[in-house]
């Protein structure tokens, strides 16, 4: 009886805690929004693997908002990091990934 | 010029070769007519002449002209001198040179003329090119030439041959080559250094637990957040609405936004100092003639209020906002029936006289506005096209937060006044309005929509009129304005634009409590003493104010003529006995019934052209002005003189705070007392 609750619970926290979820950003709205949503693309498109997610979340914020971005995506690390003010996100996503994304030239 | 060699060596030249002869005739008598031109002389030259004997010749003998005289001619110069001495150096001492020039030149001329054959003429023709040899050929066809000039043509052709040589012709003798330098401007070094952007430290760590505990926050803050969208009421979710998008803009707008507040205070700063004069006038000036005039007043001009595109446009209705006493709004449209357009809504602060706070701009003429007394950020407005809506001024949406349309009810005529009511049982802000289609409206304002209840049709007493085709019209009267009685919360007053007055219930819908044939046209305005229960006025176009008890309606209490159609009337704040009427030649009246009860005690002009109507009036709710709209879009503010604002002198001992209510009442009754004849009371 107790694992089937936890086996439900464990059900609902996946699916409850699939959205993106921002813990950290100073961006302005129109580039958070796109910074977010490149990396919930990244990562659902890369799901297994977290260094092509990572590659594909640089590369495109080169392209758009300029050239020296730095992305983290991973299940559990620690940093400590100097950005460039209003160039900075973390988030978690899916549950169990947390994403940094920031800018530092 | 050099001389064009064809022509020049050969005309003169053929002629040398067949006349010798004459030329040496010609020679002996040259210098005899002196009036020949030198084309003619040269003529003369060349034909000759028979001898002409001049009139002073010696006639000589035979003998005497065979005589012979040996003269011997020597080639020696005889003026050159014979003695010329030089040092000789050698043998160092002047020697007689022997060597002397004998030749002297008395004329000398350089021809202009060159054999066509020599070498400069050769090296001129080759540097003149084609252009010479084209004249040659066009000479050799006129066919003067003779056969040997013909030979020469050939030849000069065949010299003619090799490609001219193009070479700049410079002046050899007066040529000089020049060159100059430039001044060279100083070198200068300039640098600057950008700052590096702003840079930021963060550092956090990332685990399951920690995305975990975030992701549980977060849900539980979104199930609080829901709970409370359910509780709070419509109208409030709007607030929430707009404070999200407001947060939303703050932290993203770069643009001036952000500088709006400090920009709206160094507008009032400089609108103070510009207006700073007025500004004097309506805190300390008091008009110190009044002292020595006992029954009279003055208007005292302070700001005038405009709007460039409210221009033209008639200020339809006033009114000050009950909190922020320094504010009011207008209402523009036009009252004339052919002219119907645009309207607008504007917001002015006594302490910005230049630009009003708010803009709203309507598609249809606004014709009334009222503020809510507890909301003052709530503003229902009447349009000219019948319908309604309620404007919130802290919304910054551009239009109206709710509007009537066809389907919910609105009026088929313009809406001549509007009203907010106190709050129903259900908490939900209403409102009343009155049209000329005969209606008046209750409007509930219920989440995002307005609901609508008729409460009275104004019929009109006489006889159903018969419709062409037998059936029975009821005709409907036409409301033009009404107002709620202050304490009586169900009773208030129509009036209409036949004249008539109707006392109604707010309970009962199909009949009137009573009706007065006030006016003989259409009334104006009509409205309670803010003091005493039974007393109200009303104005009309047919030029008068009237004063009526509403226990007396066969008569008025008083009657005033004031010569013009009357657009406004409104009873002063402070005193029960003080109300000011503004009529359509532009002028402003203000009475005081405990001072003069026949007459004005100021009747002013306070428009800038004559023929502009005055159309609304309002006393501000705690400082000594009134503010009058006119047609022309212009709203201006004027200052109550000392004998305009008289109030009963108090006691001593008495509270000197505030107004007293009895004394009010009291004042206005004594007066009364004077004119009502209790036989005409109303039967109970």
């Amino acid at each position: 009886m107790a694992t089937e609750t936890k086996k439900e619970e464990a059900h609902d926290f996946r699916r409850l805690h699939s959205y993106p979820l921002i813990r950290h950003t100073d961006m302005p709205e129109e580039m958070r929004v796109e910074a977010m949503e490149l990396c919930v693309t990244a990562c659902e498109k890369f799901s297994t693997n977290n260094e092509n997610a990572a590659k594909m979340i640089k590369e495109n914020m080169d392209k758009k908002f300029g050239a020296s971005w730095h992305t983290i995506v991973g299940e559990g690390f620690g940093f400590e990091i100097t950005h460039e003010t209003k160039n900075i996100l973390y988030m978690f996503f899916g549950g169990n990934m947390a994403i940094c994304v920031w800018k530092c030239s | 010029m050099p001389p064009k060699i064809p022509k020049s060596v050969k005309g003169p030249g053929s002629t040398v070769g067949a006349k010798p002869s004459k030329i040496i005739k010609g020679r002996q008598k040259p210098r005899e007519e002196d009036d020949m031109t030198v084309d003619e002389y040269g003529e003369d030259y060349v034909h000759g002449r028979t001898l002409v004997r001049p009139d002073d010749q010696l006639d000589l003998t035979e003998t005497e002209l065979k005589e012979e005289f040996t003269r011997i001619l020597t080639a020696n110069n005889p003026h050159a001198p014979q003695n010329i001495v030089r040092f000789n150096f050698k043998e160092r001492s002047y020697k007689q040179t022997s060597h002397v020039e004998q030749i002297a030149i008395h004329f000398a001329l350089d021809g202009n003329m060159l054999h066509k054959d020599s070498d400069e003429a050769r090296r001129q023709r080759a540097k003149a090119g084609m252009g010479e040899a084209r004249s040659e050929i066009a000479l050799s066809e006129a066919g003067e030439e003779e056969a040997g000039d013909g030979e020469e043509g050939e030849k000069e052709e065949a010299a003619e041959a090799p490609p001219p040589k193009k070479e700049s012709l410079r002046n050899q003798f007066n040529f000089s080559e020049r060159a100059s330098q430039t001044f060279n401007n100083p070198y200068r070094e300039r640098g600057t250094a950008t700052e590096p952007p702003p840079r930021a430290n963060f550092s956090s760590t990332a685990n399951q637990w920690e995305i975990y505990d975030a992701y549980y926050e977060d849900l539980q803050k979104q199930e609080k957040a829901k709970d409370k969208t359910k509780q709070v009421p419509a109208f409030k979710k709007d607030d929430d609405k707009t404070k999200k998008k407001l947060v939303a803009l703050e932290t993203t707008s770069d643009d001036i936004s952000r500088v709006t507040k400090a920009s709206k205070i160094v507008e009032r700063m400089v609108n103070q100092n510009t207006f700073d004069d007025i500004a004097q006038d309506f805190s300390y000036f008091e008009d110190a003639s009044d002292e020595f005039r006992d029954q009279e007043g003055t208007l005292l001009p302070l700001w005038k209020f405009s709007y460039d595109k409210a221009k033209r446009l008639a200020v339809t209705s006033l009114c000050w906002n009950p909190k922020h006493v320094d504010l009011f709004s207008t209402g523009h449209g036009s009252y004339d029936f052919t002219k119907q357009g645009r309207g607008m809504l504007l917001f002015y602060s006594l302490k910005n006289p230049s630009y009003p706070e708010f803009i709203y701009s309507t598609d249809s003429g606004v014709m009334c506005i009222d503020i809510h007394p507890t909301y003052p950020y709530l503003i229902c407005v009447g349009f000219y096209d019948g319908s309604v809506g309620v404007f919130n001024v802290k919304d910054k949406r551009a239009g109206p937060v709710y509007k009537s349309t066809a389907k919910s009810g609105k009026h088929t005529d313009p809406v001549w006044q509007v009203k907010w009511q106190k709050d129903d049982l259900d908490n939900n802000l209403n409102f009343f309005s009155v049209s000329s289609d005969g209606r008046v409206v209750s409007w509930t304002l219920v989440k995002d929509e307005l609901i609508y209840a008729d409460v009275i049709s104004l019929t009109v007493d006489d006889v159903p009129a018969e419709g062409p085709d037998g059936t029975q019209l009821q005709l409907l009267g036409c409301g033009t304005s009404f107002d709620f009685h202050k304490k009586i919360d169900y009773l208030f007053l129509v009036g209409t634009e036949e004249g008539k007055i109707h006392k109604c219930s707010k309970a009962y819908s199909s009949q009137f409590l009573d009706t007065i044939d006030a006016h003989h046209m259409s009334v104006d305005a009509v409205r309670w003493n803010p003091f005493h229960p039974d007393i109200f006025i009303s104005c009309s176009a047919d030029w008068t104010v009237k004063i009526w008890d509403h226990n007396y309606r066969h008569q008025a209490m008083f009657t005033f003529d004031l010569n013009s159609a009357v657009g406004d009337v409104a009873w002063a704040p402070y005193s029960s006995t003080i109300f000011a009427a503004v009529t359509a030649d532009g002028k402003i009246h203000v009475f005081d019934l405990n001072i003069n009860k026949y007459e004005a005690l100021c009747e002013q002009s306070v428009v800038q052209k004559k023929k502009t109507k005055l159309t609304h009036v309002e006393f501000n709710p705690a400082h000594m002005i009134v503010v009058v709209g006119d047609e022309r879009g212009y709203v201006t503010s004027l200052k109550l003189s000392p004998n305009l604002r008289k109030v009963p002198k108090k006691k001593k001992g008495e509270e000197s705070q505030g107004i007293d209510h009895e004394v009010e009442i009291a004042k206005l009754d004594k007066i009364l007392s004077l004119v009502r004849e209790p036989d005409n009371k109303d039967k109970k």
